[in-house]
Parts: C-alpha cells; structure tokens; sequence
C-alpha cells in the first residue's frame, strides 16, 4: 500500500521520507489537500492523525465534494460520525438516543429567564456568554445576586445579547476513557484516566492519572459502558476519545465531548498502557477487525484487549508564562500549557514527583526544592487554592503545612481528598527526614514517595553525591520495571521500562557481551525544545544502527514524541533526565557511553556532570562543551581565533554596569548568567531601566552576574547547522533570518539560501565555522550563530548539540546532517559530500514561525529576545515567495487576494521603510485604513487613505474596533513606534489593544517590517503565479 | 485496580491468598456491609463475608476517599480477621506464579527472624487446595428465597456471587437459592423455568451430586446455564473433561470471542479450572466462546438441548457488564421472546 502525508511541520519525524511514500510539505487546507490529490489520486484518506486541523479540513473537503469528485474512501470514522461529535447539538442528540446524560443548559436573553433557568438547574450554575471570545464576561454564581450582576454584565458584553446557563460542574470529578472500535462494532476500553485539578482546570493543563484512582467498580464500569454505547451509537472506527464529567458525592456523571480523532490524550494512553492507538487505529481503518490485530508488546496475545497497567502513570503539563508578558497564569477552559512529561512509579507519590523532575523548569519535586520555605497568610492560601494556577500543587503542600485540614483543602481546590492525603504523605515525610536520622528504612521510605537525592541532601545539609553512596551501603537501588499491557501476566518481548523504589527485583538483564549506547531525548516540549529534538533523537537511533550499533537505549519522559516509542531502540526508558536517574541507569546497563548532544539543551546540560562521574560521553568531549557553555572561556577562545563577538561583559554591581551600559552605548542586551529554563533576558533602552532590570536579575540569583551585550541594531541573524569529526567540518546550510537581529531566532522566519548576504560574508562565515569547529574538537553536531552588520561578521554563540534548524537544513539540502553525527561520535570516516552542497540546491527553502498567543490569556504579540512561538512549517519552492506563500498559510495566515488592510506604524523611518508596500497594497487593490499620523504620511505620497481612530478613543469613528467586529479588516500591518523593540521602552497600551483584539478576531497582524514587506509581496506575487506542489525528496544516501 | 470489595467476597475465592497487580489497593475504602437492596440482598458485595485466606498487595492505601465508604479496606480485613500484607513487588510475585504456577503459601508475621524451611515443612502438611471440599463451607444450608418474580429460576448454589441473584431478579425472575448437592426431584418441585449452575470455588471434580443433577436436568431439557463452575459441572455431565490451568484465568479483561456471530467481549473471569478443548469432539456440547489469547474454552452450548454455559463471568461484579446478554440467552431458553 502506497501512502502520501501531507504536513507541513518541518521539523517533525513524521516528515521525513522514511515514513511515507510520498511526503508534501504544504498546508493542510482544503485547497491545498484538492491539489496533492489531483496528483496523487488517492483511494482512501485518514483524518484523525492530524489533530483538529485535519478533521476540519476533512469535513471541509467532504463538504466541498471533493472527496466524491475523486472517488475517495474515508478511512475510519466518516464524516456523519465526525459531525455527530463536532456538532453541540447534533451530540446532544445522538447522547440521548443511546442513554448517555449530557450537561443540562439553555440560552436566556433576559435575567429572569435566566433565574428561572438557575432554579430548575439548582445553583451553582456557571454564566457563559454568547460570542465573546476567551470567555469573557462570563462567571460561576452560587446565589441569585451573583447570578444578577453576572448575567446583566453578560448581557451587556454578549454582542447578540445571550447567555447561557448552564449546570456548574467545575468541582466534579473529570475522567476520560479511550476507546477503539472497528467495523465490525468491537469495542474496548484501552485506557481510563483521571484528572487531579477536577473539571475545573482543561484536560491539556490538568495533572492526570491513569488509570483512575478514586473510581470504584460501579462507578468505573458504568462509564465504561457508556463509552462502548457512545461510540458505538456515533459510529466510531478506529479510535477516540470520550471524556466525562462525575459527581464527586454520588455516581450522576455527563459526557461532555468525543474527540473522533488521534488526540493528546490518546497519545498519553498509548504511552501510559503501551498500547499504540494510532496504530492500532490505522490498522482498523483499513478494515482489520481487532480480534486480526496482535498486541505490539507480547506479539502473541490479541490487540481486541483492555491492557491492565501495574503502575501509575502521572501526566504533568509544562507551561512557559514566564516568557509572555502581561499573560494571565490562571489555569482554566483555556489549555495554556505547551508540553508535557509522564512520569510512571508504583506509588503516587513517586510518580507526581518525578513528573516535577522531567519537567526540567529547576524543581527537585513538590518540596524541597532551591526557593523553598517561602510562607504565606491563609487568605492568600485560600485565594490560590480556589483559583489554580500552574504552582497550585506547592499550594496544597503549603496549606498543609500551615495546618489546612485536608477538608479544607478539597473545599477550596475541588481536589480529591485521596491526592490531597498523597502530598501530605510528601509533606509528612520532608518533615521527618528534616528531623531524624536518615536511617535505612526511612531513606527506603523517602525513595519510594519519589524523593531524590538532592531533596534529600537539601533537608540533611548535604552533597547528593553523599546521599547516592550512602543509599547505595544500604542496597536502596530502584528496580527496572517492564511496561507489558498485561500486568506480568503474559511475558513481554518489548523492553519498555520504567525505574522505581516499589519493587526488589529487576524484570529484565543486560548481557554484559552486549554492552550498548544510551542516547539522551531533550523531556516536554516547551517553548525554545520541541519536536526537532525528537526529531534528532530517532535520527542519531536510526544513525547508530545503520553503522552496525546492536543495542541502544533511550531516555526520555515525553509522551508526545516517535522517541518514547519502543520499537524504535533496543530498550526505552521512560524516565527522567536528571543526574541521578541517569547515572542509575548507566549502572543497569553498564553502556559504551552516553550521547548527550541530540536532546537539546536539556540532555546537554547533563554532559558535565555525568562525566564528572565516569560516564563515557560520546561525541564533543565535557571538556569542550564547557569550553563553548562558558561565556568567558568561549570568549577567551575566539579572541585567539582573532574572531569578533559583540562586546560583552559580567556584571555583579550596577555601578559598574552602568559604566559599560555607557561605554558601548544602549540599547544593550542583559541576562542573568546562570540561567534556569525561562529565565528572562531583556533589551534595555535606559539607565532606568537597566537599574530596575540588575536589581531584579539579582534578587533572582544573587549568586550570579547578569552578562551585558551591546545590542546591535540593523543587523543580521544567520545559523549554521554542520557536523564534524574534529577534522573535516561539513556545513549544513547557511540560514539567514528575514527578521533583523532583536527577534528570537526560534521566532524569526528563515530562509535558505540566504538572500541578503554577499559572496565575501558567505565565505567569512564558512571559514570561521571551520576554525571554530575544530577549534572545539566538535564530534557530532553544532550549530553556529552569527551577527552581520555593516558587512562585518560576529559569533553570537555557539551550542554544540542538535540545533532547532537541523530538520529544516538537512530536508532542504537533502543532507542528514544526525546520520552524518552518528559517524562522526563513531569515529567512522565522514563520507565525502559535495562541498557548500547547500548553494547548489535549486528550491528555496523558508521556516515560519506558529504562534498560540490565542491561548494565552492577555499575552502581547509583538515579537522580541525572548522566543514565544511554540512551533513552525517550513515549505519548499522554486521561488522565495512560492515557498514563503505556503509557509504564511501553513502556519494560519490567510492570503487574501482584495479587502482592507489597517496600516498602524510608528516612527518615521519605519514608515518610510514601508512605503513601497503599502503602495504595492493599493495597486493590488487593497483598501487602506490608517490611524491619523501614519494616514498623513501615506497620503501625501501615495494618494487616499481612510482615516481610523484608536480603540481608546471609541468615540471617534470610524473606530479601529467597529472595523475589526464588522470584520471590515482581513490583515493589519502593526509596527510599534521607532523600532521593534519598542514594547520594552513602554508598551503603548493602544497598539496592545489593536493586537490583542485583531488576534482574538481571527484577523493577521504582521508586526516587523521585514514581515509586512515579505506578506505584501507574497499576495503580489500571487496575482500572477500559483504556488507548486511538489513532494519532498528524500536524503541523499550516504555509504 | 477497581472491584476489591466484590473479588474479596466472591465465594470462588475460598481458600485462596489473593495477591492484586495493580500497586494501589484501598483507595475508595469500603461500602457498608449491612446495606441490603430490596431483596434483601447484599448491595455491595457478592457474600456475606471476605472468602479469601489472605491478600498481598504493594501498597495499601490507609486513608480512603469515597462518598460511598464506610471503612478502609484495613478496617474492613481486621473486623472480619483476614490477614494481609503491603510492601510486597507484587510484580514480581505475578512473574512467579506465571512462571511456576499457583502454589501453596504461608502469609507469616513474627518480631523475630523467620524460619522459612520451618514455615515450608508446616505448609507441606497443610490441607492441599486441591484437595479442600469447598462446598460444605460455600454453599448454602438451607433453601432461600429471593424478590417477587411470577416465574422462578432455581439456583443451584456452588458457591453463588450475588449478582447472579440480582441479574436473574432483573429479568423479572424469583430466585431459589438451593444447596450445591440438591436433588433434581428438590429442584423440579419448585417448578423452575430455568436452573443455573453458580460459579464457585476448587475442583469441579468435587461436586459429584452437582453433576448428577446437570446430567439429568439436560436429560429432562431443561432451561439450563452454567456459569464458571458450574460450566466445568455441566461440562462433565455432557461427557467433556475438565483439567487444572497453571496459573487461570483472572481478571476484569479477557478477550472471548463468540463463535455464533465473530463479535469479541471483554469479558471477567476468575477460572483456575476450564473445560478441555480437545474433549469436546466426543461431547454433547459444541464450543460457543473462545479466549482470544490461548483459545482455551470459555462458553460452551449443548448440541440438542437447552443448556448453555461459560466460563467467564457475564454477571460482572467485579468486572464489564459487555455479557449481560447471557442471561437473556437463558431468558430465550426459557421461552421469552427475543427483544428486536
């Protein structure tokens, strides 16, 4: 069978040729899905792989008659059966016709409709309101004077004067059950999980467990039952997902959604039982019947099985607040978080601690951590709990301690009394081991409640290195267990593990003839670490095992990667990247060594430590990573390579400082030194706030200086990716930033070739790259950053790993830039590739930034130093803006082809800069809207303009905000004043407003010049071409 | 993971040290004992008192959260002075029994070291589970009578768990409650419309009289299901030998397929004995379920008669509730109309 993907997610694992047939990077949008298939003629098309994104788009095309225009087989659920799910009402329905009780709730136009609708449902109801976006204005009443003032402002706030009353469910119990069926109608129920934060909190930000613990038989087989009669009723084939609402007080339960789809969850419970839904689910969409499917794990029992699980699992969602200003850190109906870790123990407490761990945002566990002890009043306690935000777990552990009774605590936080009783286990403990003699039998306990040893050390004043010895003498060590889907009942063929204290003997042996590889993931997505490093990852396992590499094992935590799949290695451990967790399993396997440099920064930060500790790390040694993690000694390096950086310098006072600040002249880029995941750096415009910005950076870490970097205006970014052995040196790709330097480089949009730079910077960046990659004995991959200005070429930093652009570079340039790495950690020769084989590719190659500030509750748009994107599409094409027309759209930007644009620039210099766009926009026909100044500007030289007002003056009209809700508006250009930094010298509150609101709206904002430019010529060239569509080819091979 | 409560209380268990896989045990705590549906059944479990010798489990959780308890699984144990024991890698317990088979066993506390060759000769000359006649001790003693139905269905009790009764009363039956070795005269002069053979605990080969009966109430046609035990009695009466499995089949999960229409049930089982695939050939019986992992028998159904049986459990408790539809097969024996 021949198969064809579309996706245009560059840096995924998905998109390399090895998975597919035929691979397209292009936009998932019914237009662009009509033109693959006019190519590829496909019999059948599967739409619950890709997220929402793809099911929209398949109902879209069904719609459309497309798939009937082409003959085309839904495979899997069809598209009555998706619509039975994705339509409220349609949903409701079909729940009624197969006994499944939704949540009761009905429209009001007027208070008292509206109290008569809260009485018959009882209070407390919950007040949404009709066409706001983000939920705005609505509200929980428990009486009928909340009920008032919720309602009257609902109404007011609701543009078609509605709201809906609805039951309040936020404190009931929030489970979730993954079912699979096939055509046949056998069903089952391959997963149950529970989530921690109740119904209160979205499934996406919940702390889950699977399987569900505080279920009992009834309550467990009657949604169960429920879910087999759903499904079968809509008519479900392969997977999905449904999710209930329970009563915490009686066994009254509501389905609230079916996702017919591939989700995260699913995804989770795949991890969580080892069960592959989404294979599983392909199989039965091609018409397999369950009982035909053998279980992946022992490979002689049947698929048509519900897997028992002897272990709990413990989802924990990463969030990246700290990297958006302004945003709102509540949790809630809106997921906020951009990752997630699982962990997997044999008590709660085990797993819920070593899920804080592989989070990796510098936490230990629950307590015990580097900022602890910090104490708070009752009413602040109270407040937290009844209003969660991403720390609400060290909330509970605090009201613990301050004396909440866990009645208290369950009130408040709506969170089950049975885990409220497990943080107070972890709390008990940190007490006891604070207080006693760290015995046998209490370390033994400690362990097993998840502690680590550098909690531990920390509450006995000690090195963690004194507690892993100590621990050792007494033979506390954890087990390796197997993850089987069968409990021990069947033996496994699969090594798919897990380390804990709950157990004494080990499921598997390492032969010591077989000695092999550990090969590091890089944890949960998060802003600046995503699928790339998984990416990397499966890419260096495939590399090792293509040059005769027998048993290698992974180490990684999260459950949305091809990494944390077990068939890709030869043993995957689902565990933490951590010091200690590592060095536990280098005693078990006893490997060749350690590959650090694939898991991003992650996995590297790890090198030095484990090879303080014996660890062989293969590839570029500790040593020389150090040399390049270290900014004096990296510095020191280059001033002997006689190559340039922008100045720089650290800082412990601010006097001193100041006096640089000076020197170098503002604005200048400052961060703290030691840096922990998130933590800020800023560009900084005055004295002022430089002063401010030290004073924080130090209370932070009063350990650590804050570095100061001139901040070099009207630069350019550029990246190379390259591998070397040390020797010979191979680049990748030159990868210039169509941003100018300022915006994130993970932010920016890339192009390759690089289109700005001349023969002389090319060749200067070339030569550098090879100095300083032997200079660093770099063994694997690097990646350089470079910053051009004035035709004068600086280093920026160089970070020897796997690089975000990696993906992008080596399905470009048709060059595997990880399996080239795998030869060179090998010591294996490097094959000879056609030198600068980059400037020899025909297509254009651009990576565009995707954004979720949608999400973000208040979160400012306007880009800077710090990355905010939490993805990105690359597209290929013959031309610069055939590929960046597919990249705009594949990342949700519509091209529209006439309308109006709102034009809102500050600063003379960017609006001279935008002149000839702007002018471009009225000759493709565009209508013109401009606030007064920049209306003024444009006027005189290119002729009528439609003058606006500002949102804060609603007033005057026609007003900026009539526009967007009339939807009058399909793009806007946004520069903030003077340059694009503006947002730190003082954010113009109106500008936010203009963002926040066209965001909210569905409506573009382009918000740097280098963007509006490239969008405007991106719809001029449109008007004569039309964009290719082309696979990508697969990697050269290499010998 | 789920269904403690009900497993601790299934008769089938007698004589048994019960070790759970799942890790966490406890955690909803326990229902109140005395509350009886209005049948005067017990509502929350499957007798009237935990039938298991002991219970090992890896963690056991001593505070419990649930709108429905009234104790802790510890409570609930000491009151009724079951042994148990936590801290156990319950995993690699499993491992062992899958690996050795179900064995004999000693749950042994002491302050002082334990002797364990000590404890191996005491055991040695302990009563085998083999050999152990459970049916004095499970059965019931005297003739009970359960809800309000017309029509009645005799229970021939082997060591019955108390949602057979509720299944069959749901079904708009009486339920007769007779003792395991009843005679099929006794049987006949309640005027049954149907017999099952319950569930239970050992080796069908020690119920003798109970096979007796099976033979003749097939003789006689009548309306006949067997359930676990009870399937292994009535598949001995029909001329099938039955055999120990080495480490059974138990849990909330098992695949079987049902031959009549290829649709697969998830289905409860607590079996440690099963009917012998091969000797069915020369049988009354033809195969009706099938275990989707090891094929072995898992429902059976009389060539010419009305009488059916499984292995399995459809009446749950602890467990899905996919084969409820059993009981309505036997609704169908019995002469009810089939629902559209």
């Amino acid at each position: 069978m021949k198969s064809t993907l579309i996706n245009p997610n560059i840096a995924t694992i998905q998109t390399d040729t090895r998975f597919a047939d035929q691979v397209y990077l292009l936009p998932v949008t019914p237009e662009y899905v009509e033109s693959v298939v006019e190519k590829e003629r496909p019999d059948g098309i599967m739409l619950a792989y890709g997220g929402q994104t793809a099911l929209n788009c398949g109902v879209k095309l069904e719609e459309a008659g497309i798939l009937q225009k082409y003959g085309i087989k839904v495979l899997g659920t069809q598209i009555p059966g998706i619509q039975k799910t994705e339509d409220r009402q349609l949903f409701k329905d079909s729940m009624g016709q197969c006994g499944v009780p939704v949540l009761k709730s009905k429209t009001v136009r007027n208070f008292d409709d509206a109290k008569k609708t809260a009485e018959e449902l009882g209070y407390p109801v919950i007040i949404r309101v009709a066409y706001t976006l983000g939920g705005r204005g609505g509200g929980v009443a428990y009486n009928e004077i909340e009920l008032h003032e919720i309602v009257e402002r609902g109404l007011k706030a609701s543009i078609v004067g509605q709201v809906l009353i609805e039951e309040y469910i936020g404190h009931w119990k929030q489970i979730e059950y993954e079912v699979m069926q096939d055509y046949d109608g056998n069903n089952i129920i391959v997963c149950n999980m529970e989530n921690v934060l109740a119904m209160k909190v979205h499934t996406g930000d919940n702390i889950v467990v699977a399987p569900s613990q505080t279920l009992d038989n009834h309550e467990y087989h009657m949604l169960r039952s429920a879910a087999l009669r759903a499904t079968k009723h809509v008519g479900i084939v392969g997977e999905c997902n449904i999710q209930y609402a329970l009563e915490p007080n009686s066994d009254r339960y509501v389905a609230i959604e079916i996702n017919p789809r591939l989700s995260r969850s699913s995804a989770l419970a795949s991890k969580a039982t080892g069960y592959p839904l989404a294979y599983m689910s392909a199989k039965i969409g091609l018409g397999y019947n369950l009982s035909e499917l053998v279980n992946r794990i022992t490979k002689s029992t049947t698929a048509c099985f519900e897997p028992s699980l002897d272990y709990i699992v413990c989802k924990h969602p990463r969030w990246d607040f700290s990297k958006f200003e302004l945003v709102n850190r509540k949790l809630g109906p809106t997921m906020k978080s951009v990752g997630e870790v699982m962990a997997v123990g044999r008590t709660f407490e085990e797993s819920f601690q070593k899920s804080i761990r592989m989070l990796d945002i510098g936490n230990d566990g629950l307590v015990l951590n580097r900022a602890n002890g910090k104490s708070f009043d009752d009413e602040e306690l109270e407040n937290k709990l009844s209003h969660p935000d991403d720390k609400v777990l060290y909330y509970v552990a605090a009201a613990l301690k301050a004396g909440f009774s866990v009645e208290r605590i369950n009130n408040l936080s709506a969170i089950d009394p049975w885990f409220i009783e497990k943080i107070k286990n972890i709390v008990l403990l940190e007490e006891k081991i604070t207080k006693e003699d760290l015995g046998k039998s209490l370390l033994f306990e400690a362990k097993k409640l998840g502690f680590s040893d550098k909690q531990i050390a920390r509450a006995k004043n000690k090195n963690p290195d004194d507690i892993r010895k100590l621990r050792k003498e007494y033979g506390i060590v954890p087990s390796v267990k197997q993850i089987d889907t069968l409990a021990a009942e069947w033996p496994a063929v699969t090594n798919y593990l897990y380390l804990t204290y709950g157990g004494n003997s080990h499921d598997i042996v390492i032969n010591p003839e077989e000695k092999g590889i550990v090969v590091l993931g890089a944890g949960p997505y998060r802003i600046g670490s995503s699928v790339e490093f998984d990416w990397g990852t499966v890419n260096m396992v495939w590399g090792l095992q293509e040059n005769g590499e027998k048993n290698i094992s992974v180490v990684n935590c999260n459950p949305e990667t091809v990494s944390t799949d077990y068939d890709i290695c030869t043993r995957l451990y689902f565990e933490e990247l951590t010091q200690e967790r590592i060095l536990d399993i280098t005693e078990f396997e006893n490997p060749k060594g350690v590959i650090t440099c694939v898991g991003g920064q992650t996995a590297n930060n790890l090198t030095l430590g484990l090879s303080k500790h014996g660890i062989n790390i293969m590839g570029t040694s500790a040593q020389d990573v150090d040399r390049a993690e270290d900014r004096s000694k990296f510095s020191a390096e280059l001033d002997k390579l006689h190559i340039q950086q922008p100045r720089w310098q650290a800082f412990s006072n601010l006097t001193e400082a100041k006096n640089f600040a000076q020197e170098v002249g503002f604005p200048v880029i400052v961060r703290p030194s030691y840096v922990l995941s998130g933590a800020a750096m800023k560009v900084v415009w005055s004295q002022d706030e430089l002063k401010t910005y030290v004073k924080e950076a130090t209370d932070v870490s009063p350990d650590h200086p804050v570095v100061i970097s001139k901040f070099m205006l009207n630069s350019l970014e550029v990246d190379v990716d390259g591998i070397s052995n040390g020797q010979e040196v191979i680049i990748g790709a030159i990868v210039e930033h169509i941003d100018s330097a300022g915006v994130h480089s993970g932010d920016a949009m890339m192009c390759i070739p690089p289109w700005r730079l001349n023969n002389k910077t090319i060749e200067t960046i070339t030569e550098y790259t090879t100095k300083i990659a032997t200079t660093f004995n770099v063994k694997g991959p690097f990646n350089l950053q470079f910053l051009v200005h004035d035709n004068h070429v600086y280093v920026i930093e160089l970070n020897i790993r796997a690089s975000r652009s990696m993906p992008f570079v080596s399905k470009l340039v048709k060059i595997n830039l990880i399996s080239l790495a795998s030869k060179a950690i090998l010591g294996i020769p490097l094959p000879k590739i056609t030198k600068n084989k980059w400037q020899k590719i025909q297509n254009y190659g651009i990576k565009v930034p995707q954004f979720s500030f949608m999400q973000l509750d208040g979160a400012d748009i306007a880009l800077g130093v710090e990355m905010q994107s939490t993805g990105e599409a690359a597209c290929f094409g013959s031309s610069f803006y055939d590929a960046l027309s597919k990249g705009l759209t594949s990342v949700g930007y519509n091209l529209p082809q006439t309308g109006a644009a709102l034009v809102t620039v500050g600063g003379s210099q960017n609006k001279e800069k935008l002149l000839q766009s702007i002018a471009t926009l009225k000759n493709l026909g565009f209508k013109i809207f401009a606030t007064e100044h920049t209306a003024e500007f444009f006027e005189e030289k290119i002729g009528e303009i439609e003058v606006v007002h500002k949102i804060s003056e609603p007033q005057r009209k026609p007003n900026i905000s009539d526009l967007l809700y009339e939807r009058k508006i399909d793009f806007i250009i946004n520069i903030p004043s003077t340059s694009t930094l503006e947002k730190y010298v003082g954010m113009l509150d109106d500008e936010y407003q203009i963002r926040r609101k066209s965001l909210e709206l569905g409506v573009p904002v382009l918000t740097t010049i280098e963007l509006a430019d490239s969008f405007v010529k991106t719809l001029d060239w449109l008007k004569n071409n039309k964009p290719t569509i082309d696979p990508i080819e697969p990697y050269d091979p290499i010998d | 993971m789920v269904g403690y409560p009900e497993t601790l209380t299934d008769p089938s268990y007698s004589g048994q040290i019960l070790t759970l896989t799942y890790p966490l045990i406890g955690n909803y705590g326990v229902p109140d004992p005395s509350i009886k549906d209005h049948d005067g059944i017990s509502k929350f479990f499957e007798s009237e008192k935990i039938q298991v010798r002991g219970l090992v489990v890896h963690e056991l959780s001593h505070t419990a959260s649930h709108w429905n308890l009234s104790m802790t699984l510890d409570e609930w144990l000491y009151n009724e002075k079951i042994p148990g024991i936590s801290g156990i890698d319950t995993r690699a317990l499993t491992k062992k029994l899958r690996d050795t088979g179900v064995m004999m066993a000693a749950l042994v506390v002491s302050d002082s070291e334990i002797d364990s060759n000590d404890i191996k000769k005491q055991l040695a000359s302990a009563p085998h589970y083999n050999s152990e006649k459970f049916m004095n001790t499970v059965s019931t003693k005297q003739d009970e009578i359960f809800g309000t139905g017309e029509k009645t269905v005799v229970v021939i009790d082997t060591g019955v768990k108390n949602a057979i009764l509720r299944n069959i009363i749901n079904l708009g039956y009486k339920v007769v409650k007779l003792p395991w070795n009843t005679s099929f005269k006794k049987i006949m002069s309640y005027n049954p419309q149907g017999v099952i053979i319950s569930n239970g605990p050992g080796d069908p080969q020690n119920c003798p009289d109970t096979v007796e009966t099976a033979k003749k109430l097939i003789e006689n046609n009548i309306p006949t299901l067997g359930i676990c035990l009870g399937a292994q009695i009535i598949g001995l009466a029909g001329n099938t030998k039955t055999y120990k499995l080495k480490y059974g089949h138990r849990g909330q999960n098992k695949p079987c397929v049902n031959l009549d229409n290829d649709q697969i049930y998830v289905t409860s089982q607590n079996h440690g004995y099963g009917i012998n695939p091969d000797s069915l050939k020369n049988s009354e019986f033809n195969l009706w379920f099938r275990n989707a992992d090891d094929k072995t028998v898992e429902g059976i159904k009389h060539k010419t008669k009305n009488c059916i049986a499984v292995q399995f459990h459809p009446e749950a408790s602890p467990g899905p509730y996919d084969c409820k539809f059993v009981f309505e097969e036997l609704g169908h024996l019995m002469g009810e109309e089939k629902a559209a």
